[in-house]
């Protein structure tokens, strides 16, 4: 019996062709050299993708190290280690951290490296937007934290209602910082956004149809639209913040006829479809590399990727469940509460998904299995935690404690965090070329998964004990004092966890074995390329004719139907080009000459940088410089070629 | 013997209208343009329903409303003329059709100015006041947008970049007037009607 | 008992140990309120072992955590419910835990069946890729199952609205409650304008009645919340939400702040105490009472240096920035329950009022020592 060991490498060749004089040509064209110039000037979805990755672990490190401080002062009662104030810039920092800078980002670059891979493409449809989204990003995240350091940051929460937000209780600069910084990322995510949507669309190789997509593209396009459709809600609210502080309007300012609760309802109709769309990706990642390490297809292809979408449709309806307790009529919250309740229905499809997935399949006991295996224990404790919130009158008593503290941890770290550790276990491979070690990783995972239920589970209980959230401490005598402690504990386990991660990941990429371009023995397309993929991705556009390209001969799923043919297909060398499909049945029906390396990405996001710190210290002069340097990228970007062809004939290998 | 072969059959390159991404591209910036005005007409919807004080004595006037409307509306109609002429390569007809538009375009906004400038009350005055202008504002924004992005076509045109075969241009730049007209209606309705049929 | 509820209440160290680490004030009994108080814990009656007083049996199963065990929770929602609001919701808060823990064990369970099968087969059969055995029936059974269990929980959850929307009977009493950076005002209307009678901070009440809250706020969000009582409710500016709430036993009962409303909404507590409804009367009448005149050195300096923040009806100090303080030695507690309401506790939040609360809307005012304990004197004597 010839069981492959769990910690395989493959020593074969990609399964993809990559004959030599097509690579070499195609590496020529596709190739964007190296220095500092060509380092900003990429539009390589790779490195974007790993760009992103790495920038939002900085962000959850950064994160993770506020919340240590607080869970420092939180761990006894009328502990004096932070101020007040202190602890309110560190709880809202750390929140806006974590919710806008860590956990999108983070499955953005995990998309935006792997989309085109798993799609069978060369780049995504935009590659000039989408290194512009990630400078965006990284300039909004500076942005936000600039603030950090001249102590002032954001502190009223990371939804600062109004009006406790507005000048008069918030005079600092603190609330600008964040209201601008909102909306400056918000054009990172919208531009990063319609790119998803379009690649979806029109990039993916021939015969990759709706039907064959893998479910982290289900996740990904769901998530997309939905920040398509709810990122404006948040943008417009914080404009309006911003102007009621800066310029005296006034739409929540009661004393002008404005509404304290319009911020809110704005506000969580933004925010409720953004916690699916932290979610419904990471998923995805699992649902797509879970059964590779069952041995078999995942089960319920269909209910799953329905259930995606079926989330973030109802993930629409449901926002005034955030807003239980504000005096808006029983009656029509019960509407929402109900509605709470339903969501849980897709969630379970997913659930039991998995779990037949492990059930019925052979499992390996590697690391990214065991983080798979713990975040569905962590989904459903995070899930039934948030049922009881959707109770409207159970919700009278649980808003606003720690009990939706703990909510909200087991669902951010257990769909988000767990899942994209799992991911970069399963995915490493393909991004270094080298494995991470096994057994340093199920190390790595007890203490983390350990570590996290002693930090967050006890939080139950002190929600339900009456520990109020957003409080810098706690009297004795209210019973809160141990599970504290034990919480502080476990926080600083998880983080011991986290550092094992990253020791993990250094030693990996140094001196981890060569992987080979399909170690786990994966189906999709990523996994037929070489580890780490050529820039152009695939010499030869890959044909698909099913779901796990690469397992046909073994599952047969349909018999009497094609094989996908990986060794023979486009070629598409005559410059540097890709193929555009119809939406629906991804038919071949153009060719796409992609941009090459271009330093107006960056440059624009300088400007844009520019101009929010021309808003936020009211430097008119620095405005006006910045709006004519971003006019001046956007007429250089968006200028006419000189030449356009009509056609162009057909080139293929075989 | 694997090879490169090079096929008869052709496949166009970058493609026009659908066929091109930049089109899909455009659709999800509508997409979230149009949510973001649904947003500030929710705004306007819910501030009105809490709002005891509203309107400043009755709905704003359609005196300057109704001519910038058809202004508007009107230069959408020249415009979408101007590409089909652009089209088929009659680029004199095209750049008068363009400049007509961006004229009509400028006069909406020259009218949209006027009305601010006679209104009885400010930005700063309440929350009728602030949703008006912040409504009709970003509104405003986007016209003018969408005439420097005219302009640049027409820029592009006479310095000899822009020719008949750039047809994706003329369609976009049209596509986003279009949208930017069609949102126009909604803020009209929102501001000069719903106040009268209430 | 008494000795959890005074911790409970006091929730206090002597700022002077803050910091280190200093013992629990005990309070002296005269301080605490009326003596039938006393032992009258607003959790179960005739409760013996604090072990049970604790939220959910089942949720804590979760926590082996003997420490907490033993320190009583005044603030805890899963047990000693003290009213008709909140009966419901607290049977809801078990329920509700109690399935959620099962549905979590049952999922644990099955992860942990699923695992051990899944490997055991790959050591016997290796693990080549198969087709797998159809695995959809686990998809029916399990949404199957679990559509009717969430059916069943919106229905109660619905219910359970329903019973606590609304007092089953005419409210006896209507308070006003209004929220202010980092206090709570509480206004008790009677049958004539003069009869208003202003107070802060702890909210007294008669027994087994049921009592509308009529809440708004003067500056930012707030959310008045008394956990035993009944469900939270948001004080929004510019907007009266409407609440109520009946206790059924007399005691004292521990709320807080629970929205987030600056830098010290964490210490925004607020006290209910229920009397009976004989005791509740004359609380009112007396409260109604102006403070006596009074001409003393402390009465002076209060005059000059508090008056423009602080009423003492009867007197000239008519200030409306801070609570209202005509009978504030009465109160259980100070500054929304800081500190236990003792002579030595006064001087010191006179003395060092930003030590205690850092941020409070109430300056250290520069006194002399004289002056000050003249001034501590006179609130003593404000009843
Ligand atoms: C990150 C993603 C995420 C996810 C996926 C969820 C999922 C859910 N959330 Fe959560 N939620 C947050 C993030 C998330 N939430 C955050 C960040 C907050 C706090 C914001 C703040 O105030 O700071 C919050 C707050 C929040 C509230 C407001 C609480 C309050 O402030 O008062 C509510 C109320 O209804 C709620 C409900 C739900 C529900 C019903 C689900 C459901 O989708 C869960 C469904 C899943 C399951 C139920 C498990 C699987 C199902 C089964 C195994 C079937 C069997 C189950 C049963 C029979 C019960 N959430
Ligand atoms: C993805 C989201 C996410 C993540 C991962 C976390 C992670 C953690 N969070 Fe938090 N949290 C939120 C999202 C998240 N949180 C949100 C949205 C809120 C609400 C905010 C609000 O109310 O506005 C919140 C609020 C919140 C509170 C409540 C504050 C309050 O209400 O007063 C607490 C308290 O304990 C807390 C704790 C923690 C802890 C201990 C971790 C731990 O998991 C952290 C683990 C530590 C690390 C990951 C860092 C590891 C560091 C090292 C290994 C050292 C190495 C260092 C270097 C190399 C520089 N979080
Ligand atoms: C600038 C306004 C201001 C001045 C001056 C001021 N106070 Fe206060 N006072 C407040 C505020 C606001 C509070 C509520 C603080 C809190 O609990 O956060 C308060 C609370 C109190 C309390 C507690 C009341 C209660 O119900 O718990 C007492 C007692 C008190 N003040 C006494 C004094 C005395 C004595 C002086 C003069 C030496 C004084 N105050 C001067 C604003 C003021
Ligand atoms: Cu008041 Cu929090
Ligand atoms: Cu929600």
């Amino acid at each position: 019996m010839s069981a492959v060991p769990v910690t395989a490498v493959d020593p074969r060749e990609p399964a993809s062709a990559s004959p030599p004089e097509l690579a070499t040509r195609l590496e020529a064209l596709w190739g964007e050299g190296e220095g500092l110039r060509a380092w900003f000037a990429t539009v390589d979805h790779k490195a974007i993708g790993l760009r992103y990755i790495v920038t939002a672990f900085v962000f959850l490190l950064l994160g993770g190290v506020e919340a240590l401080v607080m869970r420092i002062q939180l761990a006894s009662p009328e502990a004096r280690v932070l101020n007040p104030e202190q602890y309110s810039q560190l709880f809202s920092m750390h929140g806006v951290t974590m919710i806008f800078l860590y956990a999108l980002p983070v499955l953005s670059g995990f998309s935006n490296y792997l989309w085109p891979l798993l799609l069978g493409s060369r780049d995504m449809a935009f590659p000039r937007l989408n290194a512009l989204s990630y400078w965006l990003f990284l300039a909004a995240g500076l942005f936000l934290y600039m603030s950090f350091f001249i102590g002032a940051a954001p502190n009223d929460g990371w939804f600062s209602y109004v009006p406790q937000s507005l000048k008069p209780y918030s005079p600092g600069p603190n609330l600008d910082v964040y209201a601008l910084g909102l909306i400056f990322l918000g054009l990172s995510t919208t531009v990063g956004s319609a790119n998803f949507v379009v690649t979806l669309l029109r990039m993916r190789a021939p015969g990759m149809s709706v039907n064959r997509l893998p479910i982290l593209v289900w996740g990904t396009i769901t998530a997309s639209v939905a920040n398509l459709l709810a990122v404006p809600a948040v943008s417009l609210a914080c404009l309006m913040l911003w102007l009621d502080r800066h310029h005296g309007t006034h739409f929540f300012d009661i004393g002008g006829g404005g509404q304290p609760l319009l911020w809110q309802h704005l506000f969580w109709m933004f925010g409720h479809p953004w916690v699916y769309a932290l979610v419904l990706p990471a998923m995805g990642l699992v649902s797509d590399a879970l059964p590779v390490h069952c041995r078999r297809p995942l089960v319920g292809y269909t209910p799953v990727a329905m259930s995606t979408v079926a989330t973030m449709v109802i993930g629409f309806g449901v926002w005034l469940h955030h807003m239980f307790a504000t005096g808006v009529p029983p009656l029509a919250l019960s509407f929402f509460s109900a509605a709470s309740f339903v969501i849980a229905i897709p969630s379970a499809i997913g659930v039991f998904a998995w779990i037949a997935t492990i059930y019925t399949g052979r499992a390996r006991l590697t690391t990214p299995f065991l983080f798979f295996v713990g975040f569905v224990l962590l989904f459903v404790i995070g899930g039934v935690s948030g049922v009881m919130t959707a109770s409207l009158a159970l919700d009278w008593q649980l808003t606003d404690t720690y009990f939706i503290v703990a909510h909200l941890h087991y669902v951010l770290l257990g769909i988000n965090v767990f899942p994209v550790i799992g991911a970069i276990y399963h995915w490493f491979p393909k991004f270094t070329g080298r494995m991470m070690d096994e057994r340093l990783g199920r190390w790595t995972f007890g203490v983390m998964f350990i570590g996290f239920n002693l930090a967050f589970l006890p939080m139950h209980w002190l929600g339900l004990a009456g520990m109020p959230r957003r409080v810098w401490t706690y009297s004795h005598g209210l019973g809160f004092g141990a599970a504290n402690l034990v919480v502080s504990i476990g926080a600083f386990l998880f983080a011991a966890g986290v550092l094992m991660f990253l020791i993990g990941v250094v030693h990996g990429a140094l001196r981890g074995r060569i992987a080979g371009p399909n170690p786990w023995d994966a189906p999709t397309l990523e996994w037929s390329t070489a580890s780490p993929p050529p820039v152009y991705n695939f010499a030869v556009l890959p044909l698909v004719a099913s779901r796990h390209p690469l397992w046909e001969a073994r599952i047969d799923e349909d018999p009497e139907g094609d094989r996908s043919l990986l060794t023979t297909g486009f070629a598409l060398d005559d410059g540097k080009e890709t193929l555009g499909v119809t939406p629906l049945d991804a038919q071949p029906d153009v060719i796409l000459k992609m941009p090459g390396p271009t330093l107006l990405p960056a440059l624009l996001s300088v400007a844009l940088f520019a101009l929010f710190v021309g808003l936020l210290c009211s430097w008119r002069w620095l405005d006006a410089l910045a709006g004519l340097a971003a006019a001046a990228v956007l007429v250089a970007w968006f200028s006419p070629h000189a030449t356009v062809r009509d056609e162009e004939r057909v080139r293929i290998y075989e | 013997m694997s090879e490169v072969r090079t096929l008869d059959d052709t496949l166009p390159v970058q493609g026009q209208g659908r066929t091109g991404t930049a089109w899909w591209g455009l659709m999800c910036v509508i997409g979230t343009e149009g949510i973001l005005f649904a947003y500030l007409i929710f705004s306007y919807g819910y501030l009105a329903s809490q709002n005891v004080r509203w309107l400043h004595d009755g709905p704003r006037s359609l005196r300057l409303a109704l001519p910038a409307t058809v202004l508007l509306v009107g230069s959408s109609i020249v415009l979408e003329w101007a590409k089909r002429v652009g089209n088929r390569g009659r680029t004199g007809a095209a750049r008068l059709g363009v400049v007509l538009a961006v004229l009509m375009g400028a006069a909406f906004m020259l009218l949209e100015l006027r009305e601010w400038k006679e209104q009885p009350f400010a930005f700063d005055t309440d929350s009728y006041s602030s949703i008006y202008f912040l409504l009709t504002g970003t509104h405003l924004a986007h016209v003018a947008v969408g005439l420097l992005g005219l302009l640049m076509m027409l820029a592009w045109s006479f310095g000899g970049r822009l020719r008949t075969e750039h047809s994706q241009y003329r369609a976009l730049t049209t596509l986003y007037w279009h949208f930017v007209d069609a949102v126009w209606l909604f803020v009209f309705a929102t501001i000069y009607l719903s106040p009268r049929l209430a | 008992m008494g000795n959890d509820r005074l911790r409970a209440f006091a929730g206090w160290r002597h700022p002077a140990a803050a910091g280190g680490r200093g013992h629990a004030r005990r309070l002296p009994r005269r301080d605490v309120g009326e003596r039938h108080v006393e032992g009258t814990e607003p959790g179960r009656r005739g409760e013996r072992r604090p072990m049970r007083r604790r939220p959910g049996p089942v949720a804590l199963l979760m926590l082996a955590c003997a420490g907490c065990a033993r320190e009583s929770t005044p603030m805890d929602y899963m047990h000693g419910a003290a009213g008709p609001a909140q009966m419901p919701i607290q049977a809801l808060a078990q329920g509700f835990t109690a399935i959620c823990t099962a549905v979590v064990a049952i999922i644990a369970v099955l992860l942990i069946v699923s695992v051990r099968r899944g490997i055991r087969e790959q050591r016997n059969d290796g693990d080549a890729v198969t087709p797998g055995r159809n695995g959809m029936p686990w998809i029916y059974w399990g949404v199957g199952l679990s559509v009717p269990v969430l059916l069943a929980m919106t229905v109660w959850s619905l219910l359970a609205t329903r019973a606590v929307a609304t007092p089953p009977a005419a409210p006896a009493v209507d308070v006003e409650v209004i929220g202010h950076q980092w206090w709570w005002e509480l206004r008790y209307h009677g049958d004539r304008a003069s009869d208003i009678v202003t107070t802060a901070n702890e909210l007294v009440v008669p027994v087994g009645q049921p009592v509308r809250l009529r809440m708004t706020s003067a500056d930012v969000i707030h959310d008045f919340w008394v956990p035993k009582l009944g469900p939270k409710m948001d004080l929004v500016p510019g907007q009266w939400n409407n609440s109520w709430f009946q206790a059924d036993r007399a005691g004292v009962y521990v709320g807080q702040c629970a929205e987030y409303c600056g830098v010290e909404h964490g210490k925004m507590g607020i006290r209910v105490r229920a009397l009976p409804k004989a005791q509740f009367d004359t609380w009112l009448a007396l409260e109604r009472q102006p403070a006596l005149p009074s001409i003393n050195r402390g009465a002076q300096v209060f005059g000059q240096a508090c008056a423009a923040c602080h009423t003492v009806r009867g007197t000239g100090a008519g200030g409306i920035v801070g609570p209202d303080l005509t009978h504030v030695a009465g109160r259980l507690t100070l500054a929304a329950g800081m500190l236990p309401n003792t002579p030595t506790a006064r001087m010191t939040w006179v003395a060092h009022t930003q030590q205690v609360k850092p941020g409070a809307q109430m300056p250290e005012v520069p006194l002399a020592d004289v002056d000050r304990a003249a001034v501590v004197d006179y609130l003593g004597t404000l009843r």
